[in-house]
């Protein structure tokens, strides 16, 4: 019964805008709206085995080879800028000057210094997904307890040890609400990044539809996307309960009292 | 001087007066150059604010013998979490020296655990209760056979062999401390501080967790420096209360508690002895709070 419950919370909405597009698509005029039947049509011939492989694979490829980059940048660089407060001084001023540059802006000069294969692309989604986890990182390791800290000293936890069972678990909360923003970033800029000298990819195909207006084919490229995106907030979820599983429990116990 | 009206046999003072580079002031008990397992000398501490300097500790001297239960007491703010982390290494003194078994203390020394009063800050929320009282002696480089039995052994003498698999947010306040002080007897020390540990445990409970440190004391032949703001609980637990003034923080006072060894929470507070000493305690912090001096009143006299 309560899963039931859970179950119909869960498609409740998507059904219903689903039978509401249905029914406002049905009698669309517009050459920019298409009917559920053309939509339905344009999604099972354009979304084939042969496409899944040339373009989505590569791009969904890219894709999660960014963010495991990202993760792994964001984590060490935040670890060592959050735990030492001349390299934090000596770094503040570059990186907010990094953060800003919007990614998409570097594509020409990554394409003429890294060339324009997979890595350039793969580079285009670090540069804007690192940073959340970057900075997220290093506030997680400043907000260390100190009495855990202390406690880990007297106790001569140091070096690879206090980093492995102190500062990455006690920055873990933090750390995943970086990775929770970065992999929107990183969907987002795997589009961008190939729409410059690309002749693959689900970023390429769907502006390619676009441009010769194949509209059911864009839109259906647009939900392929949205699907993808559904599929890694919810992989996120499961692993982030797995992980944070103590600080959950913390906290409910301490709403609790 | 302070007068007791009453006539009782008199408490012991241990502390005598001594020439300091902080005047001629009241010092603790001390031992012969070579005797003292801890030695604490003319320790000060003086915190660099924004706000300004803020002397915590100005002169503290005193040896801790080996195996000796010693209670340190003294007003809230008088400086004892200051000293306990000077004497753990976790803080500089600003002048002054802290010596374990004659090698000067630079760093958190090997032989020495700590007790917060913060236990629910002091144990790893991510880790289970086995976990925590393993993780030092994993750390270490300690087998794992003989790390699992000393594990065992500790969690067994504090009476929680029945949740190592629990995370230590599960459990009462009471029973997280009991999971710190395993975790200490686990680490084998030769010293064990405790700042104010059953500060925030609920009276029962407390009274069970006061036996509890007797009881592993005893057991483990270990030095301990209980530091208290309670009376009661600093002359009930200890053979020797070291009195502190308030801050800036000397010796007040070093006496000697000469109750039986075999404690019991209803007898030996209802004895007439303890009452004695407890009055005596007591007097002192109240001249402590008062800010009366030993070292001030001899000047003016
Ligand atoms: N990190 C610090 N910076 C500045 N002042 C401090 C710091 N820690 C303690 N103090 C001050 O030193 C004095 C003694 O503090 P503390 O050692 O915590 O006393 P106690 O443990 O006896 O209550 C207090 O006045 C306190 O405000
Ligand atoms: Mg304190």
């Amino acid at each position: 019964m309560r899963y039931a419950k859970n179950f119909l919370y869960i498609v409740g909405l998507p059904a219903l805008l689903l039978i509401g597009w249905v029914l406002w698509s049905a009698q669309s005029t517009s050459f920019f709206v298409p009917t559920w039947e053309q939509m339905t049509n344009a999604f099972s011939t354009t979304w084939t085995w042969s496409r899944m492989t040339t373009d989505v694979f590569p791009s969904v490829g890219r894709l999660i080879a960014g963010i495991i980059v990202s993760i792994i940048l964001g984590i060490v660089v935040g670890l060592l800028v959050g735990s030492f407060r001349w390299l934090r001084q000596l770094m503040e001023p570059t990186m907010e000057f990094f953060r800003a540059v919007p990614p998409v802006v570097l594509i020409p000069v990554f394409m003429l210094l890294i060339g324009i294969g997979d890595d350039m692309k793969i580079a285009v989604i670090v540069l804007g997904a690192v940073w959340p986890i970057l900075l997220n990182t290093v506030e997680g390791v400043r907000s260390m307890d100190e009495v855990l800290s202390d406690t880990s000293h007297t106790y001569r936890i140091s070096g690879v040890a206090r980093i492995r069972y102190l500062i990455l678990p006690s920055a873990m909360p933090q750390i995943m609400a970086g990775i929770r923003q970065s992999l929107s970033i990183a969907l987002i800029l795997m589009v961008i990044s190939e729409m410059f000298a690309s002749s693959a990819g689900l970023g390429y195909t769907i502006i390619q539809f676009q441009r010769s207006f194949a509209i059911p084919e864009m839109w259906s490229g647009i939900v392929v996307l949205g699907l993808i995106g559904v599929i890694m907030s919810f992989i996120f979820q499961i692993v982030e309960r797995k992980v944070l599983a103590w600080y959950h429990g913390q906290r409910e116990m301490e709403n609790a009292g | 001087m302070t007068t007791s009206p009453e006539e009782h046999t008199p408490v012991i003072n241990q502390g005598t007066m001594a020439d300091t580079p902080d005047g001629h002031i009241p010092v603790g008990h001390t031992l012969p150059e070579g005797e003292a397992l801890l030695s604490v000398r003319n320790l000060k501490k003086i915190y660099h604010t924004d706000g300004g300097d803020i002397e915590a500790v100005r002169n503290l001297t005193f040896d801790l013998p080996k195996g000796e239960l010693t209670c340190l007491v003294g007003p809230s703010g008088s400086g004892k979490t200051t000293l306990l982390k000077a004497i753990s290494g976790l803080l500089e003194p600003t002048a002054g020296e802290v010596k374990l078994a004659g090698n000067l203390v630079t760093g958190p020394p090997k032989n020495m655990a700590v007790v917060f009063q913060e236990y629910g800050r002091s144990l790893y929320p991510w880790m289970r209760v086995r976990e925590n009282v393993e993780l030092p002696l994993k750390v270490a480089g300690m087998d794992k056979a003989k790390r699992s039995q000393l594990v065992d052994d500790a969690l067994e003498a504090v009476g929680l062999d029945h949740v190592p698999r629990s995370y230590p947010w599960q459990l009462s306040g009471g029973m997280q401390q009991r999971v710190a002080i395993a975790r200490a007897v686990a680490y084998q020390p030769e010293v064990l501080l405790m700042d104010e540990p059953f500060a925030a445990v609920d009276a029962q409970t407390r009274a069970d967790l006061e036996d509890l440190v007797r009881r592993v004391w005893k057991q483990l032949g270990v030095t301990v420096l209980f530091v208290t703001h309670d009376i009661d609980e600093s002359v009930y637990l200890g053979s020797r209360v070291v009195i502190l003034s308030s801050s800036p923080t000397i010796v007040q006072q070093d006496i000697k508690i000469d109750l039986p060894d075999e404690r019991d929470q209803l007898e030996t507070r209802s004895s007439a002895r303890f009452a004695e000493l407890r009055h005596h305690v007591y007097e002192q912090i109240q001249l402590a709070k008062q800010g009366f001096r030993p070292d001030a009143a001899k000047a003016q006299v």
